[in-house]
């Protein structure tokens, strides 16, 4: 294998890991020119997507890298909601004087992270690439350096995290000792026939460490505080792109390398699911801030793309895809919302502050009542589309109860996406509101028109994608 | 004109008329309003008697159907908008846009300073529709909706003065107890469909021979289909017809304007459910048990009604018992089998009846809307015409006529018609002696009632004007009505013309349509549209009679009159002081039997507790508060209880976290046996 079709194979990556390194050259020299560097990080990106898309298929590096279709379509849906968080933050920052030009090479460096995420095929790889987007992400968590509430964010999400590395890394350490190699190839030979004891307890730490980052219950306790204190547009980021990388990585571990023993970690799966909504529908009820309460609600929603991947197969896979890409958009676009509004330059994030909304910025409270309304499930908003996909191959994989005690969640969870509909639509309006910045609303519109009508459309060519990737996902 | 053209005019006509008073009344004024309702309510009747001579002289077929629409086909159940005409439905289409037509034009006198005249017309004119839709319904679904259309305008009628609180619960009561009656008219008709295959009046009577053995098992019980079909139909129309049981509406109807009181609830309405009855009567004669029903159900009523119409003090009041009274005497006529009596007596008492009550409402409007007659008096040579007409009225009512010669007023002839084919009947019905019983005492008492309210009212002292404090009930009837003069005046010539019309009725109708309706031309008469079979030899024996039999009501009728000769006139306040003596009998006359109360502990606040019952105990406490309620309230203390958990300290997180795996692995372990 020649190094050029090496470099092909890694493309994306090499292309991200060259921009930041540039873009970080540029800022260093000219640390003034914040825009020019926000504008080159979203351009890589969007070339990355680019290139994601021609590039040839194949393994590299021995198998620990993999590029095949579930990579591409994870890592096109990353990078663009990558680029909106650029495109949402940098302004973001700038109109709290808090612009720097690490913003966008951070978020660079967490989307290489990402990217290799979703083309682990080897422990190793999969430990390098989670560790590099974590600690991305703990930077941008406290990016807000004043904000004692931000600092605290990223300290915490550091910390808790830095234990979740550990319980992974123990994981890691059993599978590896067990099945004599760290790549998934090795593992699955491994597991073929039937499973040792050992070999399923790393899974399990491993699993565990994996659901931190996707803030799976009872790994969730860092996510209402992390979300209330890291800046807005970062909590949109986080809140998307990572757990969809996440979702992927466990996706192809669980699937390429323990598929044999399907039986043994859907249990763990679903007991993670049921939990993850139940704490998020239940919890979520007596928040007043709506960044904690979408905390409660990506709770929630992990939970039904949890159900998904229980389901296995190509067909549990598929859904996962199909719904994590249009929760990313979901939670995006009510991010951009959130970031849009603003009452004298302080952030609007209570319930409280929203009230009446629509009386004043009618744009933005029925962009927000889609993405609530999505959020709830409701026909035809796309929030409905996703559920639809994980109920199904959830019953079609004999996992009827658990669809059943997801929808019994989501039942609990309409009380507090339709008491955020109600607090804008019904109740009375206090003090003026500034008027959004153009990029803010422009996404969140965005957003919204994409939550429905467009996903009606946009499902015709997401469904194939999806069930492509899923299938080159479970095949390996 | 062709006789289909004919029918379907007479039928839209008053449609077209409420539809014109009801939305444009604002627009075109009640002047224009009451002449387009009154004139297409005219067309109507001249063309009513027009079909009535036509169907009658043969020159149209004697029974023949117009579809007109669909209305509902789903699967074998056929119904259409359609108009049946036969003897039955001319004699009922007569009846009706005649009394309609008059009580339109009496309402311009009666109603002409009442701010909404355009909506009454409206009301009376849809009315008029309803009940000319369900007199020439082909189909029981035809049939149910005039039911309810009749249902719907009583119930606006009523309450048509609805800033009147009595007006309001008056219309409701009326509304509510028809409910109880069209229940077991729905389940009734469902009945049928269910023996028959087919709701269609054409295809359900050739079949009751067929099917007259019909039965449904109920556990061990056993229930004839038609007897059971019939019992339930006739329930509906014991509501609609204010029969024992179900008559509690009826006189508090009377809170309606007067005109009302003498179309709906006297003339047209409250006979739908002898109408009913009759036209039904090839399926009744295959259900001897309802039959027996009918007559018991039609003679209490008779005599029960009779004797609260003796304590009785507001006219319409009196008016009212009277009219629940004679409609007992139809239902006992149709229940042992003389429909031809029945609907005679229908026929002839919407004359006297509807002019009884426009006399009264006559009175009323002279008296300055004071309906107590111990307030009244002496009125017969301030209001002559009202007073002969009243009088004439009261012949025709109590039956008073010369049985030799076969002479008499309207009610002489469908009265003993009445009575005396009861008494034919008693031979081989057990229930009919019964019912020609309690129809000669009840002819005694509507003798004695009669006479009463014209004594009160006419003669005697006057009783009006030495004291202001006329009842106050009294503005009752009238809310925009300002106090003139108050000397007794007599009506403009609007409301007497009416009367006029009316008495010629009451004196004729009886003798110049007898041999058609009850004697021997009866069988061309009615052709095919009345059973024949226990009718035919009914009616052919009532002229051989016992001399006793004949004259028995004619000897009741003449005690009733002395008797209230005697207490009103030439013991004039003998029947005050009985009254204020409040003995148990009179007050027990005088408080209706005690029916209201009866009911209103029973099923008001029965209904009322059960309701409480099951709302708070049950949907309250059990089902919102195991349901909904508790759901909530447990989801909210967990919400709770998962946001304490969330403190804000990492090591509490991290403690958490690791609790999760160990119990995710315990559980794996636990699971990977």
């Amino acid at each position: 294998m020649t190094p050029v079709h090496l470099a092909a194979l890694a493309a994306p990556q090499l292309l991200l890991a060259g921009a930041s390194l540039v873009l970080l050259v540029v800022g260093a020299f000219r640390p003034k020119a914040i825009r020019l560097v926000a504008g080159l990080g979203v351009l890589s990106l969007l070339a990355a997507v680019g290139v994601v898309a021609i590039e040839p298929l194949g393994r590299a590096f021995g198998g620990d890298l993999v590029a095949d279709q579930g990579a591409a379509f994870a890592e096109a849906v990353i990078y663009l909601a990558s680029a909106a968080a650029i495109l949402l933050g940098q302004p973001w920052f700038a109109r709290r004087g808090q612009a720097r030009f690490e913003f966008p090479i951070l978020i660079l460096i967490a989307a290489l992270g990402m990217g290799m995420m979703c083309r682990a095929a080897d422990l190793i790889s999969l430990f390098v690439a989670i560790e590099l987007q974590s600690l991305s992400l703990y930077i941008l968590a406290a990016f807000e350096k004043s904000d004692g509430k931000s600092a605290e964010a990223g300290l915490k999400y550091f910390v808790l995290g830095a234990l979740s590395t550990g319980i992974m890394l123990y994981g890691v350490s059993l599978i590896y000792g067990f099945a004599g190699g760290t790549s998934f190839a090795r593992i699955a030979a491994a597991v073929a026939h039937g499973a040792s004891g050992g070999v399923l307890f790393g899974l399990v730490f491993l699993i565990c460490g994996l659901a931190f980052k996707v803030s799976a219950a009872p790994f969730h306790m860092w996510t209402p505080d992390v979300y209330e204190g890291a800046p807005t547009p970062v909590v949109g980021f986080f809140a998307g792109a990572p757990k969809l990388a996440a979702m992927v990585l466990l996706a192809r571990v669980l699937t390429e390398s323990f598929g044999p023993a399907l039986a043994q970690w859907r249990q763990i799966l679903v007991v993670m699911a049921i939990l993850s909504v139940a704490v998020g529908a239940l919890a979520g009820l007596r928040q007043s801030n709506l960044k904690r309460l979408w905390a409660y609600s990506s709770i929630a929603s992990i939970g039904y793309a949890l159900i998904g991947l229980a389901a296995g197969g190509p067909e549990g896979v598929q859904a996962m895809l199909v719904y994590m890409t249009l929760y990313v958009v979901d939670v995006t676009g009510f991010f951009a919302c959130l970031a849009a509004l603003a009452r004298e330059g302080r952030p609007l994030e209570s319930f409280a502050d929203v009230s009446g909304l629509v009386r004043q910025r009618p744009g933005l409270a029925v962009a927000m009542t889609v993405f609530a309304l999505s959020g709830l499930g409701l026909p035809p908003f796309s929030g409905l589309w996703g559920k639809f996909y994980v109920f199904k191959a959830a019953i079609s994989a004999g996992l009827a109860p658990a669809a059943v005690a997801a929808l019994i969640g989501s039942v609990v969870a309409a009380y507090y996406y339709l008491r955020l509909v109600k607090v804008m639509w019904l109740d009375a309006p206090e003090g003026q509101i500034d008027a959004p910045p153009a990029e803010a609303a422009g996404l969140a519109y965005a957003a919204a028109f994409f939550v429905f009508p467009v996903v009606l459309i946009a499902l015709m060519a997401l469904d194939p994608a999806a069930r492509a990737a899923a299938l080159a996902l479970v095949q390996g | 004109m062709s006789p289909q053209l004919a029918v379907t005019l007479i039928v839209f006509a008053p449609l077209a008329g409420a539809l014109v008073a009801g939305l444009f009344g604002r627009l075109i004024g009640h002047r224009v309003a009451q002449i387009v309702t009154t004139g297409l309510l005219f067309v109507a009747c001249a063309l009513a008697w027009v079909t009535f001579r036509q169907v009658f002289g043969g020159a149209w077929p004697h029974a023949f159907t117009v579809t007109l629409a669909p209305f509902i086909h789903v699967g074998r159940f056929v119904s259409d908008w359609s108009i049946r005409i036969d003897s039955l439905s001319a004699v009922m289409l007569v009846v009706v846009t005649s009394v309609s037509a008059l009580v339109h034009l009496y309402s311009w006198g009666y109603m002409r300073t009442d701010p909404h005249r355009a909506r009454f017309f409206a009301y009376l004119s849809l009315f008029t529709f309803a009940m000319l839709a369900l007199v020439t319904a082909a189909d029981f679904m035809q049939l149910f909706f005039g039911w309810e259309g009749v249902g719907l305008a009583s119930y606006l009628l009523i309450g048509f003065w609805y800033e009147k609180p009595t007006a309001n619960a008056a219309a409701i009561k009326a509304f509510v107890v028809n409910r109880v009656g069209d229940a077991g008219f729905a389940l009734g008709i469902m009945t049928v469909f269910w023996a028959f295959g087919s709701i269609r009046f054409a295809d359900v009577f050739p079949l009751v021979a067929s099917h007259a053995d019909l039965a449904w098992r109920f556990g061990s019980a056993q229930f004839r289909l038609m007897d059971l079909a019939c019992v339930l139909l006739f329930i509906g129309a014991m509501g609609k017809s204010a029969q024992f049981l179900l008559h509690t509406w009826l006189p508090d109807a009377m809170e309606g304007p007067t005109p009302v009181s003498a179309l709906i609830h006297a003339a047209t309405m409250v006979t739908a459910g002898v109408y009913m009855v009759c036209l039904l009567s090839p399926m009744f004669e295959a259900a001897p048990v309802a039959k027996g029903v009918v007559t018991v159900v039609g003679a209490i009523t008779c005599l029960f009604a009779a004797t609260i119409g003796l304590a009785q003090n507001d006219i319409k009041r009196v008016i009212a018992y009277s009219t629940c009274s004679q409609l007992g005497y139809m239902f006992f006529a149709a229940g042992i089998g003389a429909y031809p009596a029945a609907m005679f007596h229908l026929f002839t008492h919407a004359f006297f009846k509807a002019l009884l009550f426009l006399g009264a409402g006559s009175v009323i409007e002279a008296m300055h809307h004071e309906q107590d007659m111990r307030h009244m008096g002496a009125l017969w040579n301030k209001t002559p015409i009202t007073y002969v007409v009243m009088l004439l009225g009261t012949l025709a009512i109590t039956g008073v006529g010369i049985p030799g010669l076969d002479l008499g007023f309207a009610g002489f002839y469908s009265k003993d018609a009445i009575i005396n084919a009861a008494y034919v009947a008693s031979a081989t019905q057990g229930t009919a002696m019964f019912a020609f019983i309690c129809g000669v005492v009840a002819a005694g008492l509507t003798s004695f009632y009669s006479w009463r309210l014209i004594f009160m009212t006419f003669h005697g002292h006057a009783k009006w004007g030495a004291h202001e404090a006329h009842g106050h009930d009294a503005h009752a009837d009238h809310g925009a009505h300002g106090h003139g003069a108050h000397t007794p005046h007599e009506s403009p010539w609007v409301m007497i013309l009416p009367l006029i019309l009316l008495s010629v009725g009451a004196v004729f109708a009886g003798g110049v349509f007898d041999e058609s309706f009850v004697g021997g031309d009866r069988a061309g008469f009615w052709g095919s549209a009345l059973s024949a079979t226990t009718s035919g030899t009914l009616l052919d024996q009532i002229h051989h009679l016992p001399q006793w039999v004949v004259l028995a009501p004619l000897a009741v009728t003449a005690v009733g009159f002395f008797a209230a000769w005697y207490y009103y006139i030439a013991r004039e306040g003998l029947a005050a002081r009985i009254a204020a003596r409040r003995g148990l009998l009179w007050a027990f006359l005088y408080n209706k039997w005690y029916f209201d109360e009866l009911y209103d502990a029973v099923f008001v606040r029965g209904a009322k507790a059960l309701g409480d019952l099951f709302w708070k105990g049950g949907d309250k406490k059990l089902i919102d508060g195991l349901g909904p309620d508790g759901v909530s309230e447990v989801s909210y203390a967990v919400g709770r209880g998962v946001s304490r958990v969330q403190t804000g300290y990492v090591y509490h997180y991290a403690f958490v976290m690791l609790l999760g795996v160990a119990g995710l692995v315990s559980y794996a372990l636990w699971a990977f046996r």
